[in-house]
């Protein structure tokens, strides 16, 4: 019956019982991008009990040089990244849980995300995601992975809560700015590098040998033949509201967030409504056909074309401008539309 | 001098003498970056004032947010 995990069990790391551990547990995957395909693929195979992976995005042409589990069709029909993954994944692996939530991860629904999940793996593409994720392992003390990747560069460290030092520890600040994929790209193997650190330390985590897991922050440049590992243990500190010993867990707080953003490697602005709303699709449709240009449709969302420029609009509200970065004329758009 | 950054040899002009001036040479100097030096790390705000000197090994890993 586990003929299928034969070979892991098999590795002195994981044996039976860390097989049966591996089964048991839920794994939150935050996006669905090129790291979240990567750690996604691999837990599927290995047979974790549960994983819960979302994203906000829908797949693009642009993501198939490394996003593993989409297709070709799934591009051209602009379906959402959670969907496309779900579907992949089962295909892979029925014995697994599989659910993909679109969703655009903000304090207001990540308490409710992370409940009864047993390790989180970071597969986002900004910092503002990442410090709320911190914040909300260290508050319900699950343990989660970081990991980045631009060019051919990639890094990744593991946070234990109440043991190794926390995101915040290590940067202090959300860092602005800074390379993307957006602007210098970035090539597969070096997200498979990343993706390789994270599911390795997520199997020690979820087989519960937490002596295994790697204290060390781990960088590589794989074109540079260059690779690196930091003991940061050090840099753990009392102070820190987020890891420390008094914790506020400042980026749970809702005016830390911010409500409008530029995707990574799409030349894209989002638009999320103040509050969660049901967009009716159809009733967007008909308003739209008024203002002329092309209209696509499919259950997830609608897409709208005029002239150079095309907006999409998701069921639950938000609303992706593409071909800017100028968040203010975005919104501008956006309300021209939507009034 | 000689240094060996992340595991790689390099040959660097006897114009870099701090910490600080090692980053502006790799074009880190904006990022957020942790730098360890012979297996220490160097705090932030000592970049300036920390020498490097012929045979270091230097270790520098910056955050990038893409993924
Ligand atoms: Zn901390």
């Amino acid at each position: 019956m586990q003929e299928r995990y034969s070979r892991q069990i098999l590795f002195d790391g994981i044996g039976e019982e860390g097989q049966q551990n591996l089964q048991k547990k839920h794994v939150l995957i935050v996006g669905a991008g090129a790291l979240g395909t990567g750690n996604a693929e691999i837990l599927t195979r290995a047979g974790v009990g549960r994983i819960t992976i979302v994203d906000r995005d829908y797949v693009e042409v642009s993501n198939l040089q490394r996003q593993q589990l989409y297709t070709e069709h799934d591009a051209n029909d602009r379906i959402p990244k959670s969907v496309a993954a779900q579907k992949r994944l089962r295909e892979i692996n029925p014995d697994v849980e599989v659910d993909g939530k679109i969703m655009d991860v903000t304090v207001e629904e990540i308490d409710q995300l992370v409940s009864n999940v047993d390790l989180i793996i970071d597969a986002t593409d900004n910092f503002d995601i990442r410090f709320l994720i911190n914040d909300v392992a260290q508050k319900h003390r699950i343990p989660w992975i970081y990991g980045g990747c631009v060019s051919s560069y990639g890094l990744s460290f593991t946070i234990l809560p109440g043991e190794t030092p926390c995101l915040n520890c290590l940067l202090e600040t959300i860092p602005l700015g800074g390379a993307t994929c957006d602007t210098v790209g970035v090539i597969a193997p070096a997200v498979q590098m990343v993706v390789a650190y994270q599911s390795a330390e997520a199997m020690k985590i979820l087989v519960e040998d937490f002596e295994a897991v790697r204290r060390k922050l781990v960088s590589f440049d794989l074109w540079k033949n260059e690779q690196s590992a930091i003991d940061v243990s050090r840099l753990k500190k009392e102070g820190c509201p987020s890891c420390g010993t008094s914790q506020t867990y400042p980026y749970l707080s809702y005016e830390n967030q911010t409500k409008t953003a530029v995707l990574c490697g799409r030349n894209t602005v989002q638009i999320r409504p103040p509050k969660k709303v049901n967009r009716d699709l159809n009733a967007l449709v008909t308003q739209l056909e008024n203002q002329g240009g092309a209209i696509e449709q499919n259950p997830f969302l609608v897409s709208y074309q005029s002239e150079d420029r095309r907006v999409v609009f998701f069921k639950d509200g938000r609303v992706l401008i593409h071909g800017m970065k100028d968040i203010v004329e975005a919104k501008k758009i956006y309300h021209q539309l939507l009034g | 001098m000689v240094i060996h950054v992340n595991g790689e040899q390099r040959e660097l002009s006897n114009d870099i003498q701090t910490v600080s001036d090692l980053l502006n040479h790799f074009e880190l100097a904006n990022k957020k970056i942790i730098v360890e030096l012979n297996a220490n790390i160097v705090d932030s705000s000592q970049h300036e004032e920390i020498t490097v000197q012929d045979g270091d090994r230097v270790e520098l890993v910056h955050f990038v947010g893409g993924g």
